[in-house]
């Protein structure tokens, strides 16, 4: 069983507000292990980017109440100085963001910008720097690298920007690979060919990813392990067969029944109903329970917690197994 | 990139034209204009038509306005008998204008580019730190300062730091212009160094207020977080990205701010008594001498159309999203 390579220990990340403390990430544990891709999937404000970014050291520490550990090979990655998380970030952990366009800066030629990652962790000259950078964009699979490397983010297409930030996170070989959101600013011909490229570097790299997406049907194909999250917490986890064919829990069920299809018959929708819940003033009990069609009254009083089902397959529910196993059968797939 | 130069070159020339019509429309129709009253103010004493007649014919004003307007564009393109650009006879001082206005833009420039670079060294600054401490007793206390900066006038500042330094300390000499050449550079500066620090006062509060401004904006910007994650450390990330994009805008701000000053720090040179193109501008004006008010008005015109151009393709070069093809 090898060493895992992150750790999240019951993690919480709060920010407090004119209005009141945002619970962004409520008591959040999981684990990624080497080599492994693990999906993260969630409605906008489920603390899904708000985990990986409190990872990344990217949250601000002095407008945000974070507690929980965060151990990364070895290292508490909370308490670590912040020179440490410096040679961490862009050199053992990349992370890809989710507009490519925006995220790149609009003044700097798109190979500089890679070999600023490499100069930016290796004692290298900026020739060596600029060589390596044309070479991850070959092998990110843009056409011609060495002259696109010369040329600024605004004249690379939405997709070839991806690859280049792609490329740019990948540079230094990094064991973990964070991608929040890679797809979503993407055409959908475009999200699948990002897909595919980060499963082939994944295995030529061998690096972990962390794949967050609100799309359940990014992460199908392409994820070891996924885990859902609502409301700041982690509501069900398993692997894709567990969750596409034995989902338990009435979130994720509401995806998967909300997912269109293309072979479907009626033409409406079946979105989740409710909005989802507000991080100031998260409900009693349950936090799905305003939304939830299963709803009974210990859902009001008592936080569900993560219950295994089956194996690692584990869902936050207080309704029974039989129940759930039940209506999985009977009202879930059927229609998905 | 030189086809588009030299269509913005055109332009500017259009520009010039435009100018000198419009200048000479408003000479001509305000009350006290006209060629007869024109030449009966420069007459002397008591003119009599043969004075006037010989005044207006010597100041070509005997010609009809539109052929006036036509000798004055083609001399300030061609050049006349005093040299090139043609910028013709004072009616004040019957002496050719152009040595005079080239002395008084000498002394403008030396105001301009002063101030500039001190308002360029105190505001940015200033405005930089603020927006990398918001809300602090710093960022209060400078923005306080931009405010007080940008609401005092110069004629108030003006009078007042004379008041101060001058009268009251004794630790400056006074206003007025003394050149290098004459009495050495420390006199020179110490007698800049007032209308530099007051010119600069409304600059430096703008420049801190922008400056703060684009800087704030842009620390928000997605690319300063993928320079975080890619373990810069937070000097390479607020310089090298975050300036690099909140300063280029200032660089058009900048150009075209210091264009019109070079036009004339009209009520700076006042107040100071510096005899440049603003305190002449002023003069011209009031004595009516018709050719000394197009030829300030022309080259405070064409400073600024052509820093329109120069700042254009200065943003060009800093900016690669927008080419001129």
């Amino acid at each position: 069983m090898p060493e895992p390579l992150l750790e999240v220990k019951d993690l919480h990340v709060y920010f407090p507000t004119e209005d009141g403390i945002v619970k962004a990430v409520d008591g959040v544990s999981f684990t990624i292990k080497p080599g492994e891709t693990l999906g993260v999937v969630g409605e906008s404000g489920s603390g899904k980017s708000v985990s990986f970014l409190t990872v990344m050291g990217l949250i601000n520490r002095k407008s945000a109440i974070v507690e929980g550990e965060v151990i990364f090979q070895g290292q508490d990655l909370l308490n670590v100085p912040k020179e440490e998380l410096q040679a961490i970030r862009g050199n053992k952990i990349g992370m890809i963001f989710q507009d490519p366009m925006t995220s790149l800066h609009p003044f700097y030629k798109v190979g500089d910008q890679i070999s600023e990652t490499i100069l930016a962790h290796e004692d290298i000259s900026k020739k060596e720097a600029g060589a390596r950078a044309v070479d991850m964009l070959k092998r990110v699979g843009i056409p011609r690298p060495d002259e696109r490397a010369r040329q600024y983010p605004h004249e690379f297409s939405g997709g070839m920007r991806q690859r280049a930030m792609i490329a740019m996170a990948l540079s230094l070989n990094p064991d973990l690979l964070i991608a929040d959101e890679p797809t979503t600013a993407l055409d959908v011909t475009v999200q699948a060919q990002i897909l595919d490229l980060i499963d082939r570097l994944q295995s030529e790299f061998n690096t972990a990813v962390a794949l967050i997406t609100h799309d359940l049907g990014v992460v199908a194909e392409h994820c070891d392990y996924i885990q859902v999250m609502y409301a700041g917490r982690l509501v069900e986890i398993g692997t894709g067969d567990d969750i596409y064919y034995q989902p338990m829990m009435p979130y994720t069920w509401g995806l998967l029944k909300s997912i269109p299809l293309l072979t479907a018959q009626e033409e409406r929708l079946h979105p989740i109903r409710g909005l989802p819940p507000s991080l100031i003033n998260v409900p009693e009990g349950c936090p799905f329970n305003p939304r939830c069609p299963y709803v009974f009254d210990r859902c009001h009083v008592e936080v569900p917690q993560l219950l295994p089902v089956d194996g690692f397959h584990a869902a936050a529910c207080h309704l029974s197994l039989e129940d759930r196993q039940r209506i999985v059968q009977e009202e879930v797939l059927e229609r998905t | 990139m030189g086809r588009y130069i030299i269509r913005r070159l055109l332009w500017v020339v259009l520009v010039l034209v435009v100018i000198v019509v419009i200048t000479y429309s408003i000479f001509f129709l305000l009350p006290g204009g006209g060629s007869d009253a024109i030449a009966n103010r420069f007459a002397g004493k008591q003119p009599n038509p043969e004075i006037v007649a010989e005044v207006k014919q010597q100041f070509g004003l005997d010609k009809p306005i539109y052929v006036q307007f036509y000798i004055f564009t083609r001399n300030l393109f061609l050049g006349d008998q005093y040299g090139w650009p043609g910028l013709g006879k004072s009616f004040v001082l019957r002496a050719p204008l152009k040595p005079v206005l080239m002395e008084r833009m000498w002394v403008t420039i030396q105001l301009a580019v002063g101030a500039a670079i001190i308002w360029l060294l105190v505001g940015i600054p200033i405005g930089i730190l603020s927006a990398l401490r918001p809300r602090s007793i710093w960022d209060r206390a400078a923005m306080t300062f931009a405010l007080i900066g940008i609401s005092m006038p110069v004629f108030f500042i003006g009078p007042l730091a004379l008041y101060v330094f001058v009268y009251k300390w004794h630790i400056l000499p006074g206003s007025g212009y003394s050149p290098i050449g004459e009495d050495g550079v420390w006199q020179w500066f110490n007698h800049f160094i007032l209308p530099w620090s007051v010119l600069a006062l409304l600059y430096a509060a703008f420049y801190a207020r922008l400056s703060r401004a684009n800087l704030l904006d842009v620390m928000g910007e997605d690319y300063m977080r993928t320079a975080r994650a890619k373990g810069l450390n937070e000097r390479q990330v607020i310089v090298k990205h975050g300036l690099r994009s909140s300063l280029t805008p200032l660089v058009t701000v900048f150009g075209l701010d210091l264009a019109g000053l070079l036009a004339g720090a009209v009520i700076t040179e006042t107040v100071f008594n510096l005899p440049g193109l603003g305190q002449y501008a002023v003069r011209s004006v009031f004595s009516l001498d018709l050719y000394a008010i197009l030829d300030v008005t022309v080259i405070a015109a064409f400073f600024v159309a052509i820093a329109n151009l120069v700042v254009d393709i200065v943003y060009a070069f800093l900016d690669p999203r927008v080419r001129y093809t």
